[in-house]
């Protein structure tokens, strides 16, 4: 599995910087899947031999975690906040929204491959709600009309 | 480097007590910056004192975990044996997840100094060399901020060998988690940082005694460590103080959420009137209407009707004393035009979303619970599934191995009991009469 030269470094250090070698697998599987897309056989099959487990005891411990997957999504992910402190200042406006003007639903990837829309738990930022997070970045005070705006934005970022 | 995405300025109100916050908005990310600003003296004073000395000063402060559970920091501290043949850690819970709490993030993005600070003090006073700061993976900007702080206080001598030039050994570690709830239990947080499904552990024994790597192990909430050098540098009893008694010290960041005209996080001191907090500092519930409920602090706490929350005091007594609890610090209020039931079933959704399925009660509990909700909801509810709701969370609640069936059980709890009327409403097949024509199902997935 060839890597980027940066993160293959980040996997040397991260691997021998904790007492036990397993510390390392959570961080391992996130940064590979930053940079892959996703994590395949091959990126999985790698990882378990970095820390010295099995296949299966990796998958295991990768259905656990919401933010990892185990198939590609689109470039963007748009992840919209819905939990209370958001439903309550208009979340699921923001979400209808975004599935009318995607075309797809919860943990559906648009046909072209830019968008993935999901309904997401508390990602934390419920006193400027609603909250919408693209990858990592987070989108706050959100309303259909600016989110209407943001996709506007992610999808010529394509085009660039 | 990126660091402006919580919109400044920060809400603040004349109330407001800035013991962690005074920083905010200082550019005290920046460790020269947060060194002008009195950062790491307290960790210099408190290389001079004896560990004892450290862990009286914070038990006399008052500080209790900040994380939600209220657990005195002092005493848990003094739980460490002095003598141990594993290392010992310091491990610092930033996966902030608890719905309608988003302070931590807050003293990540603005103080992550004082967050070291916080840790090394920990470390000498129970013993440990390394400690470990896990923010959850959502975090990933802020992630950045801190493992820039940790590096900017490496290259200034005050983690590494020999800090401060005093002969003490002190390492930091941070860690990224990749999104579960659950990792924020604590023992499910070592399971999580040793690289594993986030099951909670069997209690005892405590983390104090065995816990990460085996090791006797504190864990605290980010917000509960950045408290830690302001209460060496001026004093325990500086700091409890503020509150209103030595059990219910110092201040808290204070999370308005949900209903409020202005809603942000604001350092309120314990004690601090519900009333004033709802309509002076949260600027009072907007397009005129009424306060129907109170959540506390986290969606895991039982929330108040309108009378009890204009009558509260945030302090951990005044909700003990009714067999409650203060929380996380996450309030939210909710209108007189909001369903009762939908808020009921988007809390249960959550909780059933988030259950790790290692305990029979909260697993089949929350998903039996959130199926009779969204039945309910929809106008299909039967008289006899409001007691069953209430039996099925008194039963989760105690029976778990960690507090998220409790987490789940609570609300559900106090929204039946005291808004049984808008269960009554939804039956006989009569659709909510709070929905607006068109209100969208999709919570219901």
């Amino acid at each position: 599995m060839q890597y980027s030269p940066q993160l293959e470094q980040r996997f040397q250090k991260l691997v021998s910087q904790y007492p036990w070698k397993r510390s390392a697998l959570i961080p391992l599987l996130l940064y590979a899947q930053d940079e892959v897309g996703y994590l395949s056989d091959e990126v999985i099959a790698d990882i378990a031999k970095r820390v010295e487990l099995t296949e299966l005891e990796v998958r295991n411990v990768i259905s656990y975690y919401s933010l990892l997957r185990t198939r590609p999504a689109g470039k963007f992910v748009v992840q919209v906040c819905t939990n209370i402190s958001c439903m309550l200042r208009g979340a699921e406006e923001v979400f209808e929204h975004c599935e009318r003007r995607l075309g797809v639903g919860h943990k559906q990837v648009t046909k072209d491959g830019t968008f993935s829309l999901e309904e997401v738990e508390c990602i934390g930022a419920c006193s400027w709600a609603p909250a919408v997070q693209v990858n990592y970045d987070f989108h706050l005070n959100v309303t259909p009309e600016t989110m209407n705006k943001l996709l506007d934005d992610y999808q010529n970022k394509t085009r660039q | 480097m990126k660091t402006i995405y919580t919109p400044t300025p920060l809400a603040s109100h004349p109330d407001e007590v800035r013991v962690i916050s005074k920083r905010f908005g200082q550019g005290a990310h920046e460790i020269e910056r947060y060194i002008q600003l009195d950062g790491y003296k307290a960790a210099r004073k408190a290389l001079e004192m004896k560990p004892e000395e450290i862990i009286n000063e914070v038990k006399a402060s008052g500080l209790r975990g900040r994380g939600g559970a209220g657990f005195a920091t002092g005493m848990k501290w003094s739980f460490i044996p002095k003598q141990s043949d594993s290392p010992k850690y310091i491990l610092i819970n930033g996966d902030e997840s608890e719905p309608a709490t988003c302070k931590d993030r807050l003293l990540v993005e603005y103080d992550p100094h004082a967050i070291i600070e916080g840790v090394i003090i920990a470390g000498l006073a129970v013993g440990a060399k390394t400690g470990f700061i896990y923010l959850r993976g959502e975090y990933r900007y802020l992630l950045e901020i801190m493992e820039r702080a940790v590096a900017d206080a490496y290259a200034k001598g005050f983690l590494g060998k020999n800090i401060f030039g005093s002969g003490h050994d002190f390492n930091i570690l941070t860690h990224t988690g990749a999104g579960a709830y659950e990792v924020g239990e604590e023992s499910a947080l070592m399971e999580s940082l040793e690289g594993k499904r986030g099951l909670p552990r069997l209690k005892p024994p405590f983390p104090a005694i065995k816990g990460l790597y085996g090791g006797p192990t504190v864990i605290n909430n980010v917000e509960t460590i950045a408290t830690v050098p302001p209460i060496i540098l001026n004093g325990g009893k500086w700091y409890a103080a503020f509150g209103p008694n030595e059990k219910n010290g110092g201040t808290r960041l204070t999370c308005l959420t949900g209903h409020f005209n202005k809603p942000g996080v604001y350092e309120l001191p314990l004690g601090y009137p519900a009333n004033k907090m709802i309509y002076e500092v949260g600027g009072g519930i907007p397009n005129g209407r009424q306060l129907k409920a109170l959540v506390p602090g986290g969606s895991s706490t039982f929330l108040l009707n309108r009378e009890e929350a204009e009558s509260a005091t945030m302090d951990y007594d005044w909700f003990a004393k009714r067999g409650e609890f203060l929380g996380s610090g996450g309030v939210v209020a909710i209108d007189d035009q909001t369903c009762m039931v939908k808020v009921a079933l988007r809390i249960m959704k959550f909780y059933q979303h988030e259950s790790c399925g290692w305990c029979i009660p909260c697993r089949e509990g929350t998903d039996w619970l959130k199926k009779t909700l969204i039945r309910f909801h929809a106008g299909a509810g039967a008289t006899k599934d409001i007691d069953q709701m209430l039996y099925l969370a008194n039963n989760m609640a105690g029976r778990t191995f960690c507090a998220l069936g409790d987490a789940a059980a609570f609300p559900t709890i106090s929204i039946v009991q005291k808004w049984r009327n808008e269960f009554e409403q939804h039956l006989g097949g009569r659709s909510c009469p709070f929905e607006k024509v068109g209100d969208r199902q999709a919570v219901l997935v």
